[in-house]
């Protein structure tokens, strides 16, 4: 192994990737502005969805109520709601969104509330049908509220404490930061956009060094020089390893600043003028106005862990990529293996899957894991370091394939 | 000093099973002379070109160039060995000059060298109007002197010139014939494979007939007209090869 060879092969490398657009795409732009951007503008649409819903007081029909008048007075009385006039088609009219919800009084309803007879009221309403779910969520809110005027009622005319069916009572208290709930939050996202950003970050390079070469015809013309083949697949390794790396740090330090920006605005003069996953983040864990923010510490045992899987990227991304011909062709190969890194990734994401040996194992699925209790603060040493040894396994084992491969003539001077 | 002992390459081909693309090809090329390796698109001249310059390893047979084995010194016959053929291209977001700086530099030159021999060829070959300009945007003419100067920037001793014509205009292809004559000039020593029969006319001290990977028959100009009874190049071939249908 001659240094000298891998950096000379590396700058020229790198100089050379650098003056290619869609490198440059891949490895700095998209990262820098496109991925915080399109995470911020998610997030403003998501937020601004949810709120426009919550503000809508949404339509809901009653269907034949007239025995029950007192019911349905209080129903119309509702501020919550706008209660229209019974029609047939109902059904239809929720799934064409001209209504969010139906709800069926039982025939003697409020007769049977005072016999302590009454049926069930049924509540129509779309399933998965952000609107329609939170019109139900009102007449749930509705009824839920007069059954409990009924019982009290019923209790204070037997004379009876109300304890009676309310013995205790039961209170949770959250015992985490509020700084630790929002890590939690973002902690899911931030494995699943490292992994994406290091592996989309490495392809447009791998794919440049070898089938980009071999179609442009310089490949030939570098295999000339006297630099051993392990030298150059080293030299050539890292650029794609720098193009992977890149990705995600310009990503990570520009969705920082981003976040420190609104942080910023939410604590400053503006108050709640900030928008994005920051806001959605904080609405949904509490009113507090903290913002979600993750362990530092977090960040650097990320960085750790990332880097033999970026290795790991790189080395599978250029040995695959060297199979090919062409640039095309190289694409045709690649382009399949993004879902192949998506999945373990997005599995990573799902709430309740946690880390033992077996799943510490499983590469990506294990990173994407451990770095969701890292950015939360939870630090499972035994874990990490299984992690992070398979990791460079795999890494190596990569890495030992590439070379190998680019000492084949089969491969190198495929016809 | 190229010198070929039985030299074989065998490819295995899925539809075609094994392929002997050169067969025990045993020749010397000396300091100085040009060795023109003529035969038909197939007949095993690219092969037997990347074996000596150790871009594929022979299957068996060995060959030593410049004093160095194939087989046990690729890297030590790389260094000293000029490569230049059709197939070997510039980097095109590079300029000439970091082309050839950076070739330069894979052999092992050191900075202040490689700009010196940098200058002596850019004026050899008349490149200063273009070696700071990217190579994507040269002209033929411009991309076969940066070609010959990144070839030429380490001084090899040997020189393989692969098809090197090929696809180039008469006045291009004058250009490196002329080269490659100065090239013997120098001393240095030459194989040049084509399938071009004037060029190997014009060029050649011998000439070796291969076909179907084997050498057919090895001489010089004068030689092969006697021994075929013919003074034309292209119908010395044809007898060397068994006639016109055998391709």
């Amino acid at each position: 192994m001659n240094r000298h060879n891998i950096i000379t092969v590396y700058v020229k490398e790198l100089k050379h990737s650098l003056r290619d657009r869609r490198t440059l795409l891949s490895m700095i732009i998209i990262p820098t502005f496109v991925i915080p951007a399109l995470t911020y503008g998610v997030g403003k649409i998501a937020t601004k969805v949810i709120a426009e819903a919550r503000e809508e007081t949404p339509v809901v029909m009653l269907l034949p109520g007239g025995d029950s008048p007192g019911v349905v007075a209080a129903l119309l009385r509702s501020r919550t709601m706008k209660i229209v006039p019974a029609s047939a088609n109902y059904r239809q009219l929720i799934s064409d969104k001209k209504i969010r919800a139906a709800v069926k009084l039982p025939a003697g309803f409020e007769a049977g509330l005072k016999a302590g007879t009454a049926e069930s009221v049924l509540i129509l309403y779309y399933e998965g049908e952000l609107k329609s779910s939170l019109a139900a969520g009102e007449l749930d809110r509705f009824f839920r509220d007069l059954r409990d005027q009924t019982v009290k009622a019923r209790l204070a005319e037997h004379q009876l404490p109300a304890s009676l069916i309310k013995p205790f009572e039961v209170k949770r208290e959250n015992v985490a930061p509020p700084e630790k709930v929002g890590g939690n939050l973002i902690g899911g996202l931030v494995p699943y956009l490292i992994i994406i950003l290091c592996f989309t970050g490495a392809m447009y390079p791998a794919m440049d060094l070898t089938a980009g070469e071999k179609e442009r015809g310089t490949m030939e013309t570098l295999l000339c020089s006297p630099v051993a083949r392990g030298d150059l697949v080293l030299g050539k390794f890292l650029m794609v390893l720098t193009g992977s790396l890149s990705a995600m740090l310009l990503a990570l330090t520009s969705m920082g600043i981003m976040l420190f920006v609104m942080g910023a605005l939410m604590t400053g003069a503006g108050g709640g003028r900030a928008a994005g996953v920051a806001v959605a983040a904080a609405q949904a864990h509490s009113a507090s106005a903290t913002l979600p923010s993750i362990d530092p510490d977090g960040i650097l045992g990320v960085m750790a862990l990332v880097l033999p899987v970026a290795v790991l990227f790189s080395a599978i991304l250029f040995t695959v990529s060297l199979f090919a011909k062409s640039y095309r062709e190289a694409q045709s190969y690649v382009a399949p293996m993004t879902f192949i890194v998506i999945l373990p990734a997005a599995v990573g994401l799902l709430p309740g899957i946690d880390l033992n040996v077996r799943l510490a194992l499983v590469p990506l699925l294990n990173l994407s894991l451990v770095c969701k209790e890292m950015l939360s603060g939870v630090w499972h040493w035994s874990y990490i370091a299984l992690i992070f040894g398979s990791s460079c396994v795999y890494a190596g084992a990569a890495l030992a394939l590439a070379v190998k491969m680019f000492n084949r003539e089969d491969v190198i001077f495929r016809a | 000093m190229i010198e070929a002992r039985r030299l074989t390459k065998t490819f295995r081909d899925k539809q075609r099973g094994e392929i002997r693309a050169t067969d025990n090809l045993s020749f010397r090329v000396a300091p100085g002379q040009i060795y023109g390796l003529l035969g038909a698109n197939g007949a095993g001249k690219t092969t037997t070109l990347r074996l000596l310059a150790t871009l594929l390893k022979p299957t068996s047979g060995t060959a030593t160039v410049a004093g160095f084995d194939i087989a046990t010194a690729p890297e030590k016959d790389r260094a000293n060995v000029g490569f230049l053929a059709a197939s070997t291209a510039l980097y095109g977001r590079l300029t000439a000059r970091e082309m050839i700086a950076y070739f330069g530099r894979l052999n092992g030159l050191a900075e202040a060298e490689i700009r010196a021999r940098t200058k002596r060829l850019s004026e050899e070959f008349d490149m200063h109007g273009f070696l700071d300009r990217r190579c994507d945007v040269f002209s033929t003419g411009m991309k076969q002197k940066t070609s010959i100067a990144r070839m030429l920037i380490h001084d090899p001793a040997v020189m393989i010139f692969d098809e090197p014509t090929l696809g180039l205009d008469v006045m291009a292809a004058r250009a490196i014939v002329r080269f490659v004559r100065e090239c013997k000039g120098r001393g240095k020593t030459v194989i040049y494979s084509t399938h071009v029969m004037s060029e190997v006319e014009k060029l050649c001290d011998t000439i070796g007939i291969i076909h179907g990977g084997r050498l057919l028959a090895e001489g010089t100009l004068a030689e092969l007209r006697v021994r075929y009874g013919e003074a034309d190049m292209e119908e010395i071939f044809v007898k060397a090869v068994g006639g016109e249908d055998r391709r």
